[in-house]
């Protein structure tokens, strides 16, 4: 993967384009707004609730219409974005950092690591997502610890399984028969010649993932088992709005069109990613 | 063919095993299981016999063992909330997540399929861009908003169905077509990948120099043949078509397993959630190995156990 074909193919490709600069936005939106935006997404105001978008109230002006507790809806849906990121971004990290180490050992030792490392990943793999979340946080209770490890501990598999057959292959490899014979160690060998290989497939992969785990961790906030209120979160909010989608619809439609929105650009991303690196890989 | 099996069999007992450690595990993270068994008011002298004759006192190991032998006699102990056994609450449960599903899956193949085909037959042109995009867009939806939405327009709007409950036929409308557009999409992906595989194979040339009408190519040649990794693509997403009615049930109110499990979180009733995560495993398994079996029937080339 050359750096320069992909920022000439992204060029040429106008969904994978528009899909990075939103991506880019709701990023740096989402970690800036405190500053810039004026509302605090927190402050109720009983005499202003259930006002439509744009609406005029004794706090001002509220571009996304506001809640049942008249609390201003933008306000919340961009802090529900960098809840939700954050939460994306640090499960990512977790599956990213515990998928690979265990993908490499399983790949490169094989044996009985290798036997257990296949027998977590079935035993993961064997539930749906929510389900195993569930059993967790029936158990253990709502937290938005418990739920970033929850995600974590359950998206590693994808990591593992795709490091653990580029790792078989590259084993055979030339160069990386030539490392050992000169005496190389086996953790200079993994660093130097086997992870740099599996880092495209690793990219794509993560692009991929962060879109799922948002979508997870808003299914189970919608479901009252994720983040708990105050805190907003895109699956939070709208589980509210489910109870007035009659008389105010804004406040479910608004955070579903961003939770959306964020998932098909990580989708159109890792898809056209995974186009440039098989195509060149 | 009979090894092949064994060694799925035995891959499906080393799940059920992990399951249950990590089940065993959460329970006893979860802090006092006792306190989730008694009633908050119990005194402290009945906690204490309680656990004394529940064996909550043994060691570790001893406790996993007693535990263990509970999951082999599907002996989950009765509902907290209901005073039932949990694993019949399950499986009373049970049907209304099936039907649901497989009208879903029912649904997401009669348009994906064609779908996929379609765009791999126009590969390149506008048709081809049209449905891939619109594929990547079903899986982008959240299928929770796409419910709202649909209850919005169709019931609260246009009131032309009803929003929750399972009495009628009506009722399975909304929730199974929005679970559908949930599977769609990969269903379109995955079609449209295998119908251009199969579409470049000599064998079709083939049929086409030979005169047959494109509609004879497509029926009897390319179809049989992309099959399989369609059928592999519904299996994988029978895990998904769970997940996704974990969520469909919550919100049209549907007596499934799905909404059971939440409403068991909701009240701490974890004989029920152990039941229910325990079933759904034990299904899975079994429609994952039946999906393995299957490959032999649509394409016998394919030998298992090799």
């Amino acid at each position: 993967m050359r750096r320069s074909h992909i920022w000439r193919d992204l060029a040429r490709s106008p969904q994978a384009l528009l899909s990075a600069i939103f991506l880019a936005l709701v990023v740096v939106v989402a970690l800036t707004f405190h500053w810039w935006y004026p509302v605090n997404p927190l402050s109720q105001n009983l005499l202003g609730s259930l006002q439509p978008p744009l609406a005029e109230t004794t706090s001002g002006t509220h571009l996304l219409g506001t809640d049942q507790l008249g609390r201003d809806l933008s306000a919340r849906v961009l802090l529900g974005a960098r809840i939700s990121l954050m939460v994306g971004g640090i499960a990512l990290l977790i599956s990213l950092v515990f998928g690979t180490f265990v993908g490499l050992l399983a790949g490169y030792f094989g044996g009985w690591i290798d036997a257990v490392i296949t027998g977590m990943t079935e035993t993961v793999m064997a539930l749906p997502f929510i389900v195993l979340a569930i059993a967790v946080i029936g158990a253990l209770g709502s937290s938005t610890m418990v739920v970033i490890m929850t995600l974590g501990l359950t998206s590693w598999v994808g990591y593992a399984k795709l490091v653990r057959a580029r790792v078989l292959e590259l084993r055979e490899e030339d160069y990386v028969v030539a490392a050992f014979a000169l005496g190389s160690r086996t953790g200079h060998v993994l660093r130097r010649h086997v992870l740099p290989n599996v880092m495209p497939l690793i990219i794509v992969e993560s692009t991929l993932l962060l879109g799922t785990l948002i979508l997870a961790e808003a299914g189970l906030s919608f479901l009252g088992l994720g983040i708990q209120p105050p805190t907003p979160t895109w699956g939070g909010i709208l589980s509210e709005g489910q109870m007035y989608v009659a008389v105010a619809p804004w406040i479910a439609i608004f955070p579903g069109v961003f939770l959306l929105l964020t998932v098909l650009a990580t989708n159109f991303l890792g898809d056209f990613l995974r186009d440039a690196v098989s195509v060149e890989g | 063919m009979l090894n092949y099996l064994l060694r799925r069999i035995g891959l499906s007992i080393v799940v059920l095993f992990g399951l249950s450690v990590i089940v065993f595990v959460v329970l006893n993270l979860s802090g006092d299981p006792v306190l989730l068994l008694l009633p908050p008011d119990a005194p402290a002298s009945e906690v204490e016999a309680f656990r004394e004759r529940m064996g909550f006192n043994d060691p570790l190991p001893v406790r996993y063992w007693a535990f263990l032998g509970q999951l082999v006699r599907l002996d989950f102990g009765a509902s907290i909330q209901y005073r039932v056994p949990a694993l019949e609450l399950v499986l009373e449960r049970l049907p209304h997540t099936l039907s649901l599903a497989g009208l879903a899956i029912l649904i997401a193949v009669l348009l994906g399929v064609p779908a996929g085909a379609l765009a791999a037959l126009k590969r390149g042109r506008l048709g081809d861009a049209l449905l891939s995009g619109i594929a990547v867009l079903g899986q982008s939806t959240p299928v929770f908003w796409l419910a709202i939405m649909a209850i919005l327009l169709f019931a609260v709007q246009l009131g032309w169905l009803p929003a929750s409950g399972s009495s009628t036929w009506r009722h399975y409308i909304l929730p199974s077509t929005t679970l559908a557009v949930f599977l769609l999409g990969g269903i379109v992906r995955v079609s449209r990948t295998s119908f251009l595989e199969v579409l470049s194979r000599p064998y079709i040339r083939t049929a086409r120099s030979k005169g047959l009408t494109e509609g004879a190519v497509i029926w009897r040649h390319a179809l049989r043949n992309a099959a399989i990794p369609v059928v592999t693509q519904i299996a994988l997403q029978a895990r998904y078509v769970i997940g996704g009615s974990v969520i469909t049930e919550s919100i049209f109110s549907w007596p499934g397993l799905g909404r059971l499990l939440v409403r068991g979180v909701y009240a701490r009733d974890y004989p029920v959630v152990e039941a229910g995560v325990f079933v759904i495993a034990l299904l899975l398994i079994v429609i994952n190995t039946l999906v393995d079996i299957s490959y032999t029937w649509l394409n016998p080339r394919v030998r298992l156990g090799r």
